[in-house]
Parts: structure tokens; C-alpha cells; sequence
């Protein structure tokens, strides 16, 4: 009864604290408005369609998932390539970061930027690539065949090949913060104490970052089973759950059985997600406080480094042979047989593209800043007030990082193409419904980097701007915005890149007015234009690599009045 | 002067829930004069710095009220309380200069731009702050970034100036120096202030009146002296100062204000100063190690042997076993004393205005 009042009285409070405050509590409902209608309710309709057989609700759709080949097949297929893929990618990481942090690898910023790459390039750059490279007139498939007979990249082997080079630099990053993170005493200690290196490995620098590699893994598995580019374009008869849920609705129009496969896509990502997020981040031993520990590098003995150096080597000189395949392919008049240059296909790009490259650039940048804003916004609310739903907010902002872009683009045609309590009018076919998509699905990109420089920021600076009279939206623009600029500035670049490359979502979206590049892109491959496809990949990369430089400009010249923040904070 | 300026009645926090339930405040109470200062003063996990965050706004209490100037702020949010609060690690706003962080206040207040220059320069002359109005915290000493963080709070004119370990983060010389400091600005501008640490020496050195607390609850609240030579029971002792207890026996009670005590076969009479005893009660004897004679002579009954001298400079620090207890006695100014050796038998005298006696209580080690 006692610890009910107090509950009771802390709640009120708490709300009476935020009455106070108007625009806090407008801002709160706000949001709270945004995330029901823009991320719960598409996802909810998703689950209503896989539910609606026949305009009758019925589970049959459900006991059919283990009968019907058209569901377990896809979804078994997804599983079998997101093990494939994690597993690889993750080692891949784990050797990189290994590299990075641990031993006196030589240009390491060189292969800090090549081993990230793939992050900032379309998704389906890869699958585009191992066709110029390994398809049916590949450069490189005379040669193969010659040494294992005939062979086909389309499929399931073509896709782990991509997905691995797409994806590991997600496993390097993770692992790269884990190992950075581990304080180099340890290891200094354990062999200080007797350890040899491989057993300094063994039972110091591997079981410290186990929680790690796990993570790792569970967010390159995520990838891969909500990865559309990459088996739209490579994946041949090898059906997978994301390609197979846009083909139902988007070709057969069959909602219920596209929306039953959106849901198996659904599931296991969820799964996967909790896993990485509430168990394994709870074994984790290190805390990353983003702040590099002094690390002191050893003279390392030639087995060690021999292998971790070759397999850094020849990632990197695979991610430069993709990413060349594409520029040269582009200039190619016809890949595999005519290698004349020429820059016919760029101009046939402006020509063909030139309105999916400006919707593009317009419904990103608008999205881009609403998404940054947001983001940030939200974050300093779960992390520095107190309300009743604040965990709910976390969690529902966070969830959309999380959902498959099927997921998300099936919720969308679902729920805005009519009229609802949520929302008075129709969005489908307008551009909203593509800038409130891009908004919602990049928004967690900011909500993370927020959440990360603000646990990095003592709450008692703002509490001090608090107790001098500021309310929370003051103190929020005048002391957190301009502490936390550097995060927001590079959230803002990180959601450019995820806007100006985003296709799975978005594809179901886009209309005969306002189309995007990735979109066009798809196209070009799918009439087996692959020369116009790199030419317009490539366009997108140098678009993509301009915005980021421009916005690193900002961050370094604001930056300046701002790097004390570690000293003090 | 308000004997009640601010006044805390009741004030209960409790943290969590369920199982992992921690009364942090338990039942609070205090008055606080217009321009006193008062410490809270205790071990960590005490309590004090949660008191200190309800008065500030930044913690809402479980139940109980504060008021302050005879308002009832207990709901009130933190910016629009009379209080300012200078922050442990001071809080200094990293991307903005001395004058910017001093002068915040004023501006979130819509102050007039000239109104606020002159005060600011006023405030940074008061704490010695001139010159450095364009640097950025970055760029200053831990003492410098004190006083901006003192500057800061003071521009605002609290009715309560709250000041949460303000100088733990400063080295040993420079804390003596700038506690006096803090004092006597306190002092000359007359501002009511509440002061948490955890040093007792901070304490006794910069408070009108401090208040003990453990485990959430006020031990004791008084002035330093009273504090120290008259606590109220073994914690207040024990925490404060270094302190002997013997326990002992009333055996007698001669008058209203005098007893007489049995410790160890020997009786001793004894006049009380604080609290009331029964005849038969079992008690704590407290003897601080100053407050101790050591002799060669073997008139008196007390008689024991040197265990271990530890030397300090100042002072000298014996370790004395007697019967059934080990005493630690403290001899000021060593030169002048006859120093005795390691296994030496000792008589131990003490005057009678000396002794204090406290409720006895069973304690754990």
C-alpha cells in the first residue's frame, strides 16, 4: 500500500512538474502522436492484412506457414543466408578491428576508410559489381571456370559473397568500439603475470569481447535478412523473405500472402534485435566510453601478424575491386564485349534519371534535418527528463531501427492510402509519405548518436542551466544542442547517406511523380543496363561523399569551441 | 533574521521499487535561519546530497514539504526555485566563455544587456575573477573554474545558495584556502547556504551549524563545538574527531546533573551535559585522545601499557592497551613532552569536565 502511494505521488508529481512546463508536455504528445501514427501503426497494419484472408479474418495464412513452400522456403533460404553472412562478416570484423586496435599495422586510417566504406555506398552496389565481375559475361568468369567448371553468381553463393563484403563493415565497427574499449592493461597484466600472446588472446582479449563479437553478429544477421537490393539483383532463384514479400504485393497484389511473409521476416529480426540489445549488451564487461585507452603495441611475433595483415590485405583489395569494377564498368560501351570508353552512359543517365536523381536530392534534404532534429530531440528527452512513457518512447523509437524496410514500406501503402482517426487525408502517392518514411526510418541513426554524446555529458551542466531558470526547452537549444553538435552533425550525415541510398522501404512508396535514384538504379539492372546502373551508382556515391564532407567541414569548425567537453564534462 | 527561512518538515525519498526499495531521506527536519550555513555533513550514501537535490528542485521528495521564505516549493521545478546550486564538478558550460556561463542567469531571465554586464563584473571582481571573462573553462584552474561556478550561482541573488562537495575536486592547499574563502564570502554577503560533505574538517571549519546524518537519518544537529564535544550518540562521536569509548555502569545517581559510574572496578564521578540516565544503565564513556594525560607515576587507577607510538609532527600518537580496551591518546606539541617507549607501563589521567557520556549501543564491526 505504501509503495503504491508513493508511485502514485511520484507519478503525480512528475506530471505536475511537466504541467508546468507547456511546451515541454505539447512536445512530449508530440512525438508521442508521430511515433503511434508513423511507426506502430503501419507495423500493426501489417499484422492486420497477414490476418485478413478473403476480407474475413482467419489465421489460415499462419497454419500455413509450415505446409506452404512459398512461406517456409523463403524464410529458411533467409535464415541459411543471414548465418552465412554474420558468421563471415563477423570474422571478417573481428580480424579488421583486431588489426586496427591491436597491432602496428601500417596506413591503419587507410584501412579504417576502406573497411567502411561499403557503410556509405547503395546496398545493392555489391550485387551490381559480382555481376560485372562473375555474371554470365563477367571479366573474371572465363577464369573461373577454368578452375571449377561452370558456375552461376546468381543464387545463394553470389549472395553470401556480396552480403558479406556489404555487411562486415557494420561487425568491424562494433568490434573495432568493443576492442578499442578493452583497456590494453589487461592484456599487459595477463602477460605480465606469465600469459604467452595466444594465451593473452584466449583468455583475456577474446572472452572480453565475446559480447561483442555476439553483437556484432546479431546486427550483420538483422542486415542480411532485411537486405533487398542485394538479392533483388543477384539473388536469381533463390528466394529469400524480402524480395518475396515485395513480389507478392508489388506483382501479384496478393496483400495478405505479401504481408504473412513480411511478418516472417518480422519475427526473427525482432528476435535477433532483443537478443543483441537487452541480453547481450547486458553481458557486455566494457563500457565505451568513447574515450580511447592508451593502447601500447608490442613488437608482435610474424605468425601473428602475417595472417592478420593478408586478410586485411585481401579484403581491401576486394572492396577496391568491386568499387573499380563500377567506375570502369561505367565507361564501358558494352560490359564483356565492346571495352571501348565511352561517356555515353552518363549522359544517358541524366538523360533517363535526371527526375529520380532530383527527387532524390529534394526529399532528402528535406527528410534529413526533420530526422536530425527529431532524433536529437527525443533522445535528450528519454535520457534527461522524466514522464510517464518514456521507456515506451525508447522503446518504439528505437523499434524502427529494427524493422525490416518490407516491413515498413508494406505498413505504409497499407495504412496511408485512406483516410484514418490518426490522419485525416490520403498520403499515398504524395511526396510526404516519402519524406515522413525516410523521417521515421533514419530518425534512430540520430536517436543513437544523441543518446551516445549526451551519457557522455554530466547531466549537472544542464542541471545547472535548469536551476539558473531556464525550462527545458531553453536549457535543451542554449547548453545540450550546442554540447551535442558534433553528434548531430554527423547523425545529420549518416541520415543523408541512409536517404539518398534507402530501397527497400521506399520502393513500395514511390510514385509515377516522385520516384528515387535507387529506385531508377533497380530499374537499369533489371533491364540488364548495367553500365547506365553503375554510371548512376557511382553519381550517388560522389553525392554521398560530397554531403559528408561538407557536413565534416561544419563539424570541424563548430567542433573547436566544443572539444572541451571531455576535459570538463 | 527568519528562524525558519528555509525549512524542511518530513522530508522522506525512497529510490526503486519493489525488492531493491532504498530510503535514501528518512524523515528530515530542519530549520534553517536567513544567512546561516549549514552543512550537511555524513558518509557517503548518508542521504545528504539527496536533501540537497529536493531542496534544488532536482529531486521530488516521496513525501514531506520544503519551504523557503515561507513559500511551499516542494512542486516547484528546479528554474523556478529561489535556489542556485554550485555542482560538484561545477557544471561549467564547456562551449561558452566565463562571462557567458556567469551571465546565463541573467539572460534566461531577460535581463538588460547592460544591467547584466555591470552585474557580472561586479561578481567576477567579488570572487577574483577579473581578466580571464573571455576564457573558456577549458582554460582555467580547478580553482579558477570553482570560483566561476561560485560566480555564476551567486549573480542570481538565491534566497538559498546550495553548494553540493564544492571543493572535492580541488587539491588538499588549495580546498584550506578556498573554504575560507567561501566563508567569508558567505558571510559578507549575508547568504543563507547549504553546504554538503562529506570532510568533516570542511564542516567544522565553515559552518554556523551542521548536520549529521546516517543512513538517511539527521544524528544530530548543532554547532561545531556542540558537535564535537557533546554528541549525541556513538555514531555523531565516532565520525567526528577520533574518539576513545569505554564502556561503563551507572551505579549511582547523585544528583539531577551528576552520576557515578563503575568502568572496570574502578568508579568515577561524572557530571552530564547532555541526555538522561538511569540508575544500572550500561554506557559509552567517550574520551577524545587530546583530552588524555600520560604519566610515569602509578598513583592513579588507570594503568596501562604503550603498544605503538605513531609520530605525526604536530602531535604524538600512542596506542595504549589497558585492560580490556586499547586507547588511542593524542599529545600536542611532542617537544615538550617525555617521550615514552614501546612496552612502557603508563598511568592515563583525564579531567572529569572531559568525559561525555552517550546511550550505549551494541556496535558491529
Amino acid at each position: 500500500m505504501f509503495t503504491k502511494n508513493r508511485k502514485l505521488n511520484e507519478i503525480i508529481g512528475n506530471l505536475q512538474l511537466i504541467w508546468k512546463e507547456p511546451l515541454l508536455l505539447v512536445s512530449i504528445l508530440l512525438i508521442f502522436y508521430f511515433l503511434l501514427t508513423f511507426v506502430v501503426f503501419p507495423i500493426f497494419q501489417v499484422f492486420k492484412a497477414s490476418l485478413i484472408v478473403n476480407q474475413k479474418i482467419d489465421l489460415s495464412n499462419y497454419l500455413a506457414i509450415f505446409s506452404k513452400r512459398y512461406y517456409y522456403q523463403p524464410f529458411m533460404n533467409s535464415m541459411i543466408l543471414g548465418i552465412y553472412t554474420a558468421t563471415l562478416g563477423t570474422i571478417i570484423g573481428f580480424i579488421f578491428a583486431y588489426a586496427l586496435t591491436r597491432t602496428p599495422l601500417p596506413f591503419k586510417n587507410f584501412f579504417r576508410l576502406t573497411a567502411t566504406f561499403p557503410i556509405i555506398s547503395p546496398p545493392f552496389v555489391v550485387a551490381l559489381s559480382a555481376i560485372l565481375l562473375f555474371g554470365r559475361a563477367g571479366t573474371l568468369t572465363p577464369y573461373i571456370n577454368k578452375i571449377i567448371g561452370d558456375y552461376t553468381i546468381y543464387g545463394l553463393n553470389g549472395l553470401i559473397l556480396v552480403e558479406t563484403i556489404a555487411y562486415a563493415p557494420t561487425a568491424f565497427l562494433v568490434l573495432y568500439g568493443i576492442l578499442q574499449a578493452i583497456d590494453p592493461s589487461l592484456e599487459e597484466a595477463a602477460m605480465d603475470l606469465g600469459a604467452s600472446r595466444g594465451k593473452v588472446f584466449s583468455t583475456i582479449t577474446l572472452p572480453l569481447s565475446t559480447p561483442g563479437i555476439a553483437s556484432a553478429w546479431l546486427l550483420v544477421f538483422i542486415q542480411s535478412l532485411a537486405d533487398f537490393g542485394n538479392p533483388m539483383v543477384i539473388a536469381g532463384n533463390y528466394r529469400v523473405l524480402s524480395v518475396q514479400a515485395y513480389l507478392q504485393i508489388a506483382g501479384m497484389y496478393d496483400t495478405s500472402r505479401g504481408a504473412t511473409l513480411a511478418i516472417l521476416l518480422f519475427i526473427p529480426t525482432m528476435v535477433a534485435f532483443f537478443l543483441q540489445k537487452y541480453w547481450v549488451s547486458r553481458k557486455s564487461y566494457v563500457t565505451v566510453t568513447g574515450k580511447p585507452t592508451g593502447s601500447t603495441i608490442k613488437n608482435l611475433e610474424w605468425y601473428i601478424k602475417l595472417p592478420v595483415y593478408t586478410s586485411c590485405l585481401i579484403f581491401t583489395a576486394i572492396v577496391f575491386l568491386f568499387y573499380g569494377t563500377i567506375i570502369h564498368g561505367s565507361f564501358q560501351t558494352l560490359w564483356g564485349v565492346n571495352p571501348a570508353l565511352t561517356l555515353k552512359h552518363y549522359v544517358e543517365m541524366f538523360q533517363v534519371a535526371r527526375d529520380y536523381i532530383i527527387d532524390s536530392l529534394t526529399l532528402s534534404s528535406i527528410a534529413t534535418p526533420i530526422a536530425g532534429i527529431l532524433g536529437i530531440f527525443i533522445s535528450f528527452l528519454v535520457i534527461r527528463k522524466k514522464f510517464i512513457g518514456r521507456g515506451i518512447m525508447e522503446f518504439i523509437s528505437m523499434l524502427t531501427f529494427a524493422v525490416p524496410g518490407t516491413v515498413v514500406g508494406i505498413g505504409y501503402i497499407l495504412a496511408f492510402n485512406q483516410k484514418t482517426i490518426l490522419l485525416p487525408f490520403i498520403l499515398t502517392g504524395t511526396a510526404w509519405i516519402i519524406i515522413i518514411l525516410l523521417v521515421f526510418r533514419n530518425m534512430p541513426v540520430g536517436i543513437r548518436s544523441g543518446i551516445a554524446a549526451l551519457q557522455q555529458i554530466d547531466p549537472s551542466i544542464e542541471e545547472a542551466s535548469t536551476d539558473l531558470g531556464a525550462d527545458s526547452n531553453t536549457t535543451f537549444r542554449r547548453i545540450t544542442l550546442p554540447m551535442i553538435a558534433p553528434a548531430f552533425f554527423s547523425g545529420l550525415a549518416y541520415n543523408f547517406v541512409k536517404a539518398m541510398t534507402a530501397i527497400s522501404a521506399v520502393i513500395f512508396v514511390v510514385s509515377g511523380k516522385y520516384n528515387l535514384i535507387t529506385v531508377a538504379i533497380l530499374g537499369f539492372v533489371d533491364n540488364s543496363r548495367y553500365a547506365q546502373a553503375a554510371a548512376t551508382c557511382n553519381l550517388l556515391i560522389v553525392i554521398v561523399l560530397v554531403a559528408l564532407g561538407l557536413i565534416q567541414l561544419i563539424v570541424n569548425r563548430i567542433g573547436k569551441g566544443v572539444r572541451t567537453i571531455d576535459i570538463i564534462g | 533574521m527568519k528562524q525558519d527561512f528555509l525549512l524542511l518538515k518530513d522530508l522522506v525519498k525512497i529510490f526503486g521499487g519493489g525488492r531493491e526499495l532504498t530510503i535514501a531521506v528518512d524523515k528530515v527536519n530542519l530549520e534553517v535561519k536567513e544567512g546561516e550555513l549549514v552543512t550537511l555533513l555524513g558518509p557517503s550514501g548518508c542521504g545528504k546530497t539527496t536533501t540537497l537535490r529536493m531542496i534544488s528542485g532536482f529531486e521530488l521528495p516521496t513525501s514531506g514539504k520544503i519551504f523557503i521564505d515561507g513559500e511551499d516549493v516542494t512542486n516547484t521545478p528546479p528554474n523556478q526555485r529561489p535556489t542556485t546550486m554550485v555542482f560538484q564538478n561545477y557544471a561549467l558550460f564547456p562551449h561558452m566563455t566565463v562571462y557567458e556561463n556567469i551571465a546565463y542567469g541573467l539572460k534566461i531571465h531577460g535581463e538588460k544587456e547592460k544591467n547584466i554586464r555591470t552585474r557580472t563584473e561586479k561578481i567576477m571582481n567579488l570572487v577574483g575573477l577579473k581578466g580571464l571573462e573571455s576564457r573558456s573553462p577549458a582554460q582555467l584552474s580547478g580553482g579558477q573554474q570553482q570560483r566561476v561556478s561560485l560566480a555564476r550561482s551567486l549573480i542570481m541573488e538565491p534566497k538559498v545558495l546550495l553548494l553540493d562537495e564544492p571543493l572535492s575536486n580541488l587539491d588538499a592547499k588549495m580546498r584550506v584556502s578556498t573554504r575560507l574563502e567561501i566563508r567569508k564570502l558567505q558571510q559578507r554577503i549575508g547568504i543563507t547556504s547549504i553546504y554538503v560533505t562529506h570532510d568533516q574538517e570542511e564542516a567544522m571549519t565553515l559552518s554556523d551549524r551542521i548536520v549529521i546524518m546516517n543512513a538517511g537519518k539527521i544524528q544530530q544537529i548543532g554547532t561545531p563545538q556542540e558537535i564535537y564535544n557533546y554528541p549525541k550518540n556513538y555514531f555523531v562521536a565516532d565520525f567526528i574527531g577520533k574518539a576513545n569509548f569505554l564502556v561503563g555502569k551507572i551505579t549511582k545517581k547523585l544528583s539531577e546533573k551528576a552520576l557515578e559510574l563503575e568502568i572496570n572496578g574502578n568508579y568515577l564521578k561524572i557530571t552530564i551535559k547532555q541526555g538522561s540516565f538511569k540508575e544500572g544503565e550500561k554506557v559509552f564513556l567517550l574520551i577524545r585522545p587530546e583530552s588524555i594525560e600520560l604519566t610515569s607515576k602509578k598513583t592513579n587507577t588507570l594503568v596501562g601499557k604503550v603498544q605503538q607510538i605513531v609520530y605525526l609532527g604536530s602531535r604524538l600518537m600512542y596506542k595504549i592497551e589497558m585492560a580490556d580496551t586499547i586507547l588511542t591518546v593524542e599529545i600536542g606539541n611532542p617537544q615538550e613532552h617525555k617521550i615514552f617507549t614501546e612496552g612502557e607501563a603508563v598511568t592515563v589521567s583525564f579531567k572529569e569536565e572531559n568525559l561525555h557520556l552517550l546511550p550505549y549501543e551494541e556496535i558491529s564491526n
